[in-house]
């Protein structure tokens, strides 16, 4: 794993990609805080940080569109995974050497804060705990972006659908508001969700006697609940969806002054998850 | 040294690989022969782990590929079709990289990289990025990257394909230089190649091992095909009468231009008949021109049993090709 995180983290920087990121994300959050602190005289950088989460939807997908699908085109998959070594450590290996790239930008905003503090007020425990969510949140992204690149072979498709992915995550919440409250539209809800589910068993079982007893059974525990507790399925799908927002444990952050664990326990799931993702769809390339 | 045990693959509803089992033994050149898509590629991707198959395994040194795949990777080297290079990279650091990959000792990594350029000498173009190096070049870069760990079974798909002759002979001679300390396997669809370089080979058609013998056995394999290429002044008629009365021929092919006729005949039980043949024309007043004994090529074994149907019979045979020679002419029907 070592080898492979060090030359990955070295690819980064034989390329001008390692240093347009970092210094794409150091400039445009560098214009915030010029704005917001120096100007303005705003004394959280937290608040400048949230500024710059639209910048990672740009970022991170630069960062990460060629750590799977490139070393496919270029068959150099080849020399890894015929390596004595195992596929979770080539995909952790090129997992934590980008997020050490995408660590090079939050050490420098860093200092920010004690800029800062050096022309009067400051509140360092807030600003370094936005700094940490805001590092966990890109490190999420970053796994979804990694997955999206073990699909395909090109990196445009990876960067674009890398963007459309963190876009609607980007946008999460406002998206929640359009989802229905009552209980009919939850159960509609419930019910393509559910399909959605079992097609996606079908086609890795391909066993259609076992797909449609799952969709009978599953459409008759939504139906029966929707008629004996209506209670239970007003509001379900927001609020179920709302729980796995990613960016709301740096909102509440930086808004609130509120560390939210649970949204840290969420992030560092989906990265496991994700990671996860990876390697199952590399193996399951192998066998196919 | 490595087992295959009934190997399949499927594309889909294509069949790759046919149920493929063969064995190979340590210190020999193997040579898998076979036309495009026949399988080899595929083939040498599941032996080194690359790809899965749908069915069977393949066992390294006892190791079994699926259930201890870092052992059994150990043990093999491999250079794919396309060398699996990072062109970004300087040949040495490439080195490095791989020869860490391949868990070769912190404390050796660098005399070993240096041992591996010597022999494959790269020395000159250590601190050149690969992406400026000639095709030759990442060759070698590609072979030095599968003989690092030093390995005991080197795979190599098609070393040679796109090289210029001098490369050529070149990466032959590096290959034979590695089989004096490894057992190596190549793949190759190009005869001559296989039968300069390999101790053994092995005809793989439509994912099926047809035929695996040393090559000197293959061209033995249907040398009861012999045929006799003769080209005489006179007619069709007229040869077709002369050689009715020689007791030899089996078969005749004939051809007739302008007054010249070129004849094909298949020769019984590898007898000698040109001495005959030779007075019957004379007596006839009808000159031999051209008179050759064709011998079946290695060229000949591969078109044989790459476009037969009838696989199944030789495939039967092959462990007795001995026994085969003696029964060379009882055979010609079959081949």
């Amino acid at each position: 794993m070592r080898g492979i995180y060090k030359r990955e983290l070295k690819s980064y920087f034989y390329s001008m990609i390692g240093y347009v990121f970092i210094a794409f994300l150091v400039a445009f959050v560098g214009i915030y805080f010029m704005a917001y602190n120096l100007n303005m005289g705003y004394p959280y950088f937290s608040y400048t940080l949230s500024g710059g989460l639209f910048i990672l939807l740009l970022a991170i997908p630069i960062l990460t569109m060629k750590s799977f699908s490139e070393e496919r085109r270029s068959k150099t998959d080849q020399l890894l995974l015929t390596a004595p070594v195992t596929l979770g450590q080539i995909v952790w290996g090129k997992y934590l050497a980008m997020v050490t790239v995408f660590a090079i930008p939050n050490l420098i905003f860093c200092l920010f804060p004690l800029i800062i503090k050096a022309s009067g007020q400051a509140y360092l425990k807030v600003d370094y705990w936005a700094i940490l969510a805001y590092f966990l949140l890109g490190s999420t992204y970053i796994a979804v972006g990694m997955f999206l690149s073990s699909l395909t072979e090109s990196q445009i498709i990876s960067a674009i659908s890398t963007f459309g992915v963190l876009l609607v995550l980007y946008l999460w919440n406002g998206l929640l508001d359009f989802l229905p409250t009552n209980a009919g539209g939850n159960l509609a809800g419930v019910l393509l969700i559910w399909s959605l589910l079992v097609f996606a068993v079908y086609q890795m079982a391909k066993n259609w006697i076992l797909a449609a007893i799952l969709e009978v059974a599953g459409a008759a525990a939504g139906v029966a609940v929707y008629f004996l507790k209506p209670a239970w399925m007003e509001g379900l799908l927001p609020e179920v969806f709302g729980k796995l927002s990613l960016s709301n444990g740096f909102t509440s952050v930086v808004n609130d002054r509120l560390l939210d664990i649970s949204s840290l326990f969420l992030g560092v799931s989906v990265i496991a998850l994700f990671v996860f993702l990876t390697i199952q769809t590399i193996q399951r390339r192998r066998w196919s | 040294m490595i087992e295959v045990r009934n190997l399949v693959k499927k594309y889909g509803s294509h069949l790759a690989v046919d149920h493929l089992s063969f064995v190979v033994e340590k210190g020999q050149i193997y040579g898998f022969l076979g036309p495009n898509g026949a399988g080899k590629s595929t083939t040498m991707n599941i032996m080194t782990g690359y790809l899965g198959a749908t069915e069977g395994e393949v066992l390294v040194n006892g190791h079994n590929m699926l259930k201890e795949p870092e052992e059994a990777k150990k043990r093999i080297g491999y250079l794919p079709e396309i060398p699996p290079l990072y062109t970004d990279m300087t040949v040495e650091e490439y080195l490095k990289f791989a020869a860490e990959l391949k868990k070769v000792k912190r404390a050796e990594i660098a005399s070993q990289v240096e041992q591996v350029m010597e022999r494959i000498k790269l020395t000159d173009v250590r601190h050149r990025l690969i992406r400026n190096l000639s095709k030759g070049y990442k060759q070698r870069v590609g072979l030095a990257q599968a003989v690092l760990g030093f390995p005991e079974i080197i795979i190599l798909d098609e070393p040679t394909v796109g090289l210029d002759p001098m490369q050529i002979i070149e990466i032959r001679q590096l290959i034979r230089e590695l089989a004096k300390e490894h057992t190596v396997i190549l793949s190759s669809h190009i005869l001559a190649e296989v039968r300069e370089v390999c101790d053994y080979v092995m005809i793989i058609s439509k994912g099926k091992l047809v035929a695996s013998d040393t090559p000197d056995h293959l061209e033995h394999l249907i040398e009861g095909e012999e045929t006799l290429e003769l080209e005489v002044k006179g007619s069709r008629r007229q040869a077709e009468s002369i050689l009715s009365g020689i007791s030899g021929v089996k078969e005749a092919k004939y051809e007739e231009q302008g007054g010249m006729t070129s004849i094909q005949i298949q020769v019984a039980d590898q007898q000698e008949i040109r001495e005959e043949l030779f007075y019957a024309f004379a007596e006839e007043k009808c000159p031999i021109y051209r008179m050759q004994i064709s011998k079946a090529t290695l060229e000949d074994v591969f078109l044989e049993l790459t476009q037969n149907e009838r696989e199944d019979i030789l495939k039967e045979e092959q462990p007795e090709t001995a026994k085969n020679r003696e029964e060379g002419a009882d055979h010609e029907g079959d081949l």
